[in-house]
Parts: structure tokens; C-alpha cells; sequence
């Protein structure tokens, strides 16, 4: 069937549709949600819809140049929010763009498979009446012609040719992989989404950092966050152990980009299984059946003492710090609530310090060949009490005053009047990604699939060789002419190759 | 000899090439003018140019051997592929351009194209070692993967495809306008038909399709191992996926739709221009995990 051909089919149907009204209004708009206009408007407008999500900036990527975008655009914004256009592919209506063309896919592949698999065990149908208008026409009388029926069907087979005899004529058909292909193309299709859906709505991801020389257990409260599709259940946590013995970070001494990672660990799959050793790399995740660990930042925690101003210890401990730039200056937070009033230190932690006019102190390389530990003292309500959630990484300065200054080199102590603090060392850290994707392999497998098909579609093609024979003023004539709707070049080479078999003399073939 | 003069005769190679495809270029802009007759009629006489047209066709392909002997130095100076910012990128993709249109050229009847082709691939390159050029480096650890190779080579050869059938699709507009206000002019009586055209672009279209589709599922895997998702709507991915729409659009559009032409021409222009956005958009101004591949 030609694109027209089927075009007009949609036509009279939705046609007779709209004629029978009421009751067969639901399956008329079935019918032209399933139709390959729609589909096809569908496809063009999951384009279209997904430009903003690439342009404007996403929460589930970048959470903080969204809160950037709306310091800077505070109009538009809340309006922009309105409209979910920070939380683009999770938005209702690019939901609902993508669960219509499911839909329209579904409806319209599936219907097909029955006429896609009559078409591919069809027996090819008869010629047209006029040969002389299709492509290649050629006609023959007896005198050049060296072959009868037999031979003429035979050779067809040799070339993988399908054929159907008929009164008087031949049709023989090749090609008719290509609608497999096309078939298991979009059931692929299908196939993506129903993964993609499948992992989104039993998934998870979550993050955690871990110092080196500290343990992950596979729970809830060890992650420092964690988002759960809408059906994970948290109980249903594989409960794997990672212990993180070393990190090994090397950089370029001339560029200061990072050359390689690579993070030594032992694990364990279940609490009373054996621990085995592995090695963790970048593009190297560690596998718990659907679950995988991924190596996915790494920084600074620096190990301080803080004591009251009688010398007592209030904390003692590594405290994780955020990188800053690509050379590691690391910004964080120590908070101590045990004292009375509580402190907090706002920090910065510098591997490799330097100074500049400019910047005032920095990094000048990635690992720690000189560090400084910058603090800033502050007294007063932390602010933990109340509830709200706070970032581990910042101090909430509203209610406290600043009461000290320093730079600490290693070892060193400040001591600001109500108590001191020391910079003891420091641990690397490693930020582990654990992602939970019970879907992605049938997505997989549906990509992998839908290569196959597309293979298939696009580089099969479907051709008939129509062969008429005649009598005309009692002399045998054949005609020859043939039809391809994708590859008319390869026709026509086949055709003369037939042409050239048909006129080599007998005996000599 | 060492990386850093591997990496120089490397530059030196991309300048080489650039006069040679400046040369050709004039080339076939002389042939061009000069395979009309002057006078009256402004008749078309091949034969008159058919020397000065193998000439360039000569310099296309001895510039495209000077291109591919810069990716193998400049490789060779970094000791692995060279695809990993968008100035290797740029240099690659502009190999497989012109390789594309020197392998259609033995099919087809298609040295009037070569105009265009000298012109894009001295522009690419032009651009390349000018705004986009950065030092011969190693690779990030994300970047160390064989999913690099995999990945970006069909990225680049489907970009290099996908030029190859903008321009005849291009061409094509232009000469379905001018028959469209009456005949031809004269330079142009040496194209092919419109339907051949209309033909061409569609098998390029349908033969890197698959490509590109391998490209993007082989870009999902190693997002996965490097990234721990295989899809993460970032800026880069969002655009191939759009260019990926807009392509099955246009298949979809011809095979079922009937779409020839006019029509379908102006959407694998429009479909090409996204693939365009991808790469000099994204990876400049663009946000999000991909763009320190670039620049
Ligand atoms: C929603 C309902 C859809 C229907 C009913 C449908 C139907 C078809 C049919 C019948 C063909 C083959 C035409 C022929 O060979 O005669 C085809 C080809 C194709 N379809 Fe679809 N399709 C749908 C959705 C999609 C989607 C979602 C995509 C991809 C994103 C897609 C991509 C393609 C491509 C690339 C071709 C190849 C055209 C060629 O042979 O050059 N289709 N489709």
C-alpha cells in the first residue's frame, strides 16, 4: 500500500465515523488518535516540547541556576514555575504528550501486526493491467527469448524471489523483511517507554558522600539524599556494606586536570556475606543486581577539635566540604550545638594555598600539597531547633554574630576567648551514586531492537518483477516491467539483469 | 618524535589542507562561470571545463588526505582517538563530509556539488583551527571509555552524512524555484532532475538514520556506566533526540504521508538545522554535562 492509497483508507473511515455520532464519539476520537496524521503531529510535538526543558534551566539537573534564573528574571518566573517549565519532562503536559503518542502507537501498531503478517505470507498479487506504464516496461518476442516458464520461475527463486503464477503471468516478489523491520521498529518504540516508565516509577536515586576510611551501609538515613520513584518502597533496599579503604586522585601538573580516579573498596552483597575486594572507576560502577554504585565527585573533608573554654572536647571529627572550583577549594560548615551558646564555623579548605591580589587566598591544584583550613567563628542560634530543613554545608547566620577570623595551617590551633579550635588533618572524600533502574534493561533491549528494525526498514527493499506472456499474430511475446516504492535504482539493475537471463540464447545459460 | 611536535605537524597539515580546498573551491567557481558559453544563447558546454572540474575533484581528495594525515598525527599526539573536543570534532566531521560526497561522486553524477563541498569543508576547518582550537590534551577520566569511539565516531559520521544530504537538499530548493519561475539558468542545466535529487537526499537520510540512532542508544550505555543514567534530558541529549524526531518525522513523512519535494526538502533542512544547534549552540553556550567535552 503507497502512502495515498492508505491516506484515503483514513479519510473514508473517519469519514463513516463521524457520520454514526453519539455512542461512537469515543471511538471516533480513538480513531483519529491512532492515525498516522496524529501520530505523527504527536512525534513532531515531543520535539517541539522538549526545547524549553534544554534551554531554560531544569531543577532535576541544576537546581541552583534555577534559583539563579529567578533571582535575575523575578517577573517571569513564578510564572515560567506556574507552567512547570523548571521541571520540563516531568511536567503534566509533556506528560501527556508522551502518553498520547504511547497510546496512538499502541493503537495503531498493534491493529497492524494482523495485516503486517498477512502481508509478509501473502502469495503476491496479479499484475496490472497495463505493464506498459510501470517502471522498466520491456517487451519480447519469441525470437530473442531464451527461456520458457520453467526456467524463467527457477531463476526467480535462485534470486530469493517470491512467486505467484497466475493465468497467463507472473509476479514475483522480494523484499519483505522490510515490513519485519518496520514491525519490530515500533514495537521497540514501545518497548523504550514501557522501560523508561518502569524504572521512573520503581526507581531510585540517591547520593551519598563517604569519607575515606568510612563505611556505606545500604540504608535510608545513610544518604545525604535520595529520590524514590513514585511505587519504590524504601524496605526493599538491597542491604550491600561498601568500605571505602582508598582514593587515588592523579592530576596533570600542567593543565591540573584530573588524569584518573580510582577507588579501592570492599564490599559485602548481604550483612553476613564474605567481603571481597574491588576497584571503582569512573566509567567502572559497582553492580547489586538492578542497583549500581557510581563514583561521581570527590573532595575534601578537613578533621578538626573543638573544645569550650575550659578545655573540654565538644567535637571531634572529619566534616565534608563542597569543591568550590576545579582545583578543590572546598566550602562547608562546622556546626557545634553542645556548646553553651551554641558556635559555628563557616569554612573554606584550600589543598594547595595561594594567594593573588585578586582572589585573596586559593587553590592552585587539586591535591593537598600545602592546605590551609580559612574559618570564621560565629555565636548565637544555629537555627537546628526549629525544624526546617538546613543544609549541612552552610551555617544559618541570622541569628549570630561574628567573634573571629583565622587561617590555620595543619596543626595549628585558634583560640577565640570561649573556646578553640584545631585543624587536626584531612580525609578525601567520594560522593557514591546509587541508582536503582529496574527498567533500563528492557530499554535497552528496546534500543537494541529498535537498530534491528530500523536495519531492516530502511535498507530492505520491497520490488515485484511482473512477467506477462502473450500471443500476438502467432508469435510468443513476454512483458516485463516492475514497481519499488523505496529503491527504484535497485529495480531496475534487477530488472535487467532479468532481461539479460531472458535473452541469452537456450543452451547457453 | 613527541606529542607536542606530533601535535604541531598536526596544525600544520589542517593550514596545508585549508589552501588546497581554497584552491578547488576557485576551482569549481571557475568552472563553474566558464562552462557557459558568452553570447546570445548562454548555452551550457561541458566539455569545455571537464579538465579544470577532475582538477578540483584531484584537489578534493588530495586535501581530504592531508585532513586525515592531521587526524592520525594529532591522535597520535594525544595517543587516542581524536573526537574529544569540538575542534578534533569539527576537523573529524569535515574528513567524513568530504569522504561522503568522494564516495557518492563514483556513484552519481555529482562534481557540480563539489563547489559546495570545497566551500563547507574550507569553512569548517577555517573555523576549527581559528575559534575552536585547543591544545593536544589526555582524556578526563569520564571521557575514558571505549564508548567514546563508539559513540562519537557515528555522531560525527552521521553529521558528515547528515550535511552532505542538507546540501542536496538545498539544492534541490533552489532549482525547484528557478523551474518554477520558468527554466533553469544555464549554470544549473548540469544538475541533476529534480526527482533524482529528491531521490538522493531521502537513501542518505535513511542510510544514516540507523547510524544515528546507534549513535544515541551508544551515547545512553555509557552515559549509564560514566554517569549512572542513560537519559538525562540535558541540553546535548535533548537536541539529539529532537534531531532524531525530526528525521523519523521526515521518513515517516515520505514513506506514509506521501510527503515529496518541496515539502519534504524544507524538513530535512529544518531537521538539519537542529542537528546545526546541537553542535555550535550547545557545546558553546550550552549548559550541562556534555559541554566539557567541548570547548
Ligand atoms: C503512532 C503510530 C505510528 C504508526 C501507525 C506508524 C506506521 C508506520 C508505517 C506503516 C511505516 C512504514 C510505511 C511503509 O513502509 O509503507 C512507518 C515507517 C516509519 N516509522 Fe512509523 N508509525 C508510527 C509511529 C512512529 C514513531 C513514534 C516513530 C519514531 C520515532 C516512527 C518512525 C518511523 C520511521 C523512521 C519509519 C521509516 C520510514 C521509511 O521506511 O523510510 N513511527 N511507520
Amino acid at each position: 500500500m503507497n502512502g495515498k492509497q492508505r491516506e484515503k483508507i483514513e479519510k473514508d473511515r473517519t469519514k463513516s465515523l463521524k457520520e454514526l455520532g453519539g455512542f461512537s464519539l469515543w471511538r471516533y476520537l480513538w480513531r483519529l488518535l491512532t492515525s498516522m496524521r496524529t501520530a505523527l503531529i504527536l512525534l513532531m510535538l515531543v520535539g517541539v516540547a522538549s526545547i524549553p526543558g534544554s534551554i531554560i534551566p531544569q531543577r532535576s539537573q541544576n537546581p541552583f541556576e534555577v534559583s539563579d534564573f529567578f533571582d535575575r528574571n523575578p517577573a517571569i518566573s513564578p510564572w515560567l514555575d506556574r507552567f512547570y517549565f523548571f521541571d520540563v519532562f516531568g511536567s503534566p503536559w509533556f506528560s501527556s504528550i508522551y502518553v498520547l503518542l504511547f497510546i496512538s502507537l499502541i493503537g495503531c501498531v498493534i491493529p497492524r501486526l494482523n495485516e503486517y503478517l498477512r502481508a509478509i505470507f501473502e502469495k503476491p498479487s496479479p499484475p496490472p493491467q497495463s505493464l506498459q506504464l510501470m517502471k522498466g516496461f520491456q517487451s519480447f518476442d519469441s525470437d530473442s527469448i531464451g527461456a520458457d516458464k520453467v526456467l524463467i520461475l527457477s531463476w526467480l527463486k535462485k534470486k530469493g524471489f517470491r512467486t505467484a503464477e497466475f493465468d497467463g503471468s507472473i509476479t514475483a516478489e522480494k523484499g519483505y523483511l522490510k515490513e519485519s523491520g518496520n514491525l519490530i521498529f515500533h514495537f521497540a518504540m514501545i518497548f523504550i517507554l514501557i522501560g523508561i516508565a518502569v524504572s521512573s516509577i520503581f526507581g531510585m536515586r540517591g547520593d551519598s558522600i563517604v569519607n575515606v576510611g568510612e563505611r556505606f551501609q545500604n540504608t535510608p538515613t545513610s544518604y545525604d539524599s535520595m529520590i524514590p520513584g513514585r511505587f519504590y518502597s524504601v524496605e526493599s533496599l538491597q542491604p550491600f556494606q561498601i568500605k571505602v579503604d582508598s582514593f587515588l586522585a592523579e592530576y596533570d601538573p600542567l593543565t591540573n586536570q584530573a588524569l584518573n580516579y580510582e577507588l579501592e573498596v570492599r564490599v559485602r552483597e548481604e550483612l553476613d556475606s564474605s567481603e571481597e575486594e574491588k576497584v571503582v572507576r569512573v566509567n567502572e560502577p559497582l553492580t547489586f543486581g538492578a542497583t549500581r554504585v557510581f563514583l561521581q565527585a570527590t573532595g575534601y573533608s578537613p578533621q578538626v577539635t573543638v573544645r569550650d573554654g575550659a578545655g573540654e572536647v565538644t567535637f571531634k571529627g572529619a566534616v565534608a566540604f563542597l569543591p568550590q572550583d576545579p582545583n578543590l577549594t572546598s566550602a562547608g560548615a562546622i556546626k557545634v550545638p553542645d556548646m553553651e551558646p551554641p558556635i559555628g564555623f563557616v569554612g573554606s579548605f584550600i589543598p594547595t594555598a595561594a594567594r593573588d591580589e585578586v582572589r585573596g587566598a586559593f587553590s592552585s591544584y587539586p591535591e593537598v600539597l600545602d592546605p590551609r583550613l580559612l574559618l570564621a567563628v560565629w555565636q548565637g542560634d544555629l537555627g537546628m531547633d526549629d525544624g526546617k530543613p538546613q543544609s549541612i554545608y552552610r551555617l544559618d547566620i541570622e541569628n549570630m554574630e561574628r567573634i573571629g577570623l583565622k587561617a590555620l595551617r595543619l596543626g595549628e590551633s585558634y583560640d577565640f576567648k570561649v573556646g578553640s579550635i584545631t585543624f587536626d588533618g584531612y580525609l578525601p572524600w567520594v560522593n557514591l551514586q546509587i541508582i536503582h533502574d529496574p527498567g533500563k534493561k528492557i530499554a535497552l533491549f528496546g534500543g537494541l531492537f529498535a537498530l534491528i528494525g530500523a536495519l531492516g526498514m530502511l535498507f530492505i527493499h520491497r520490488r515485484r518483477i511482473w512477467i506477462r506472456f502473450s500471443e500476438e499474430n502467432s508469435v510468443q511475446l513476454i512483458d516485463v516491467a516492475g514497481f519499488s516504492s523505496s529503491n527504484e535504482e535497485l529495480l531496475l539493475r534487477e530488472l535487467r539483469e532479468f532481461q539479460e537471463f531472458l535473452t541469452l540464447k537456450k543452451g547457453e545459460s | 618524535m613527541d606529542s607536542k611536535s606530533l601535535a604541531y605537524l598536526s596544525n600544520n597539515f589542517i593550514y596545508s589542507a585549508l589552501a588546497v580546498f581554497a584552491i578547488a573551491f576557485l576551482l569549481h567557481a571557475v568552472e563553474t562561470a566558464w562552462s557557459v558559453k558568452s553570447g546570445e544563447k548562454r548555452e551550457l558546454d561541458r566539455s569545455r571545463t571537464e579538465k579544470l572540474a577532475r582538477s578540483a575533484t584531484g584537489l578534493i581528495i588530495l586535501g581530504n588526505l592531508i585532513v586525515a594525515a592531521a587526524l592520525i598525527t594529532r591522535g597520535a599526539s594525544a595517543s587516542r582517538i581524536p573526537v574529544a573536543n569540538m575542534y578534533e570534532f569539527s576537523i573529524t566531521g569535515a574528513f567524513i563530509f568530504t569522504t561522503a560526497y568522494l564516495i557518492a561522486l563514483k556513484k552519481y553524477n555529482l562534481r557540480w556539488l563539489g563547489i559546495l563541498v570545497a566551500g563547507l569543508t574550507l569553512l569548517t576547518l577555517g573555523t576549527a583551527i581559528t575559534l575552536l582550537y585547543v591544545e593536544s590534551a589526555p582524556l578526563v577520566p569520564a571521557l575514558k571509555s571505549p564508548w567514546l569511539l563508539i559513540h562519537v565516531a557515528t555522531a560525527i559520521i552521521s553529521g558528515g552524512i547528515f550535511l552532505l544530504a542538507n546540501s542536496l537538499a538545498a539544492a534541490f530548493l533552489v532549482l525547484e524555484k528557478m523551474e518554477r519561475n520558468g527554466v533553469r539558468s544555464s549554470w544549473a542545466h548540469r544538475l541533476p532532475s529534480l526527482d533524482a535529487l529528491d531521490q538522493l537526499t531521502y537513501r542518505l537520510i535513511a542510510l544514516v538514520f540507523p547510524i544515528w540512532t546507534f549513535s544515541i542508544i551508544a551515547g545512553a550505555i555509557w552515559a549509564e556506566a560514566a554517569w549512572g543514567r542513560y537519559w538525562g534530558w540535558d541540553p546535548k541529549e535533548t537536541w539529539a533526540f529532537i534531531t532524531w524526531v525530526a528525521y523519523a518525522a521526515y521518513l515517516h513523512a515520505r514513506v506514509t504521508a506521501g510527503w515529496k519535494g518541496r515539502k519534504a526538502a524544507w524538513l530535512c533542512l529544518i531537521a538539519g538545522s537542529t542537528f546545526l544547534f546541537n553542535y555550535v549552540y550547545v557545546n558553546i553556550w550550552g549548559t550541562g554535562k556534555h559541554t566539557y567535552s567541548g570547548l
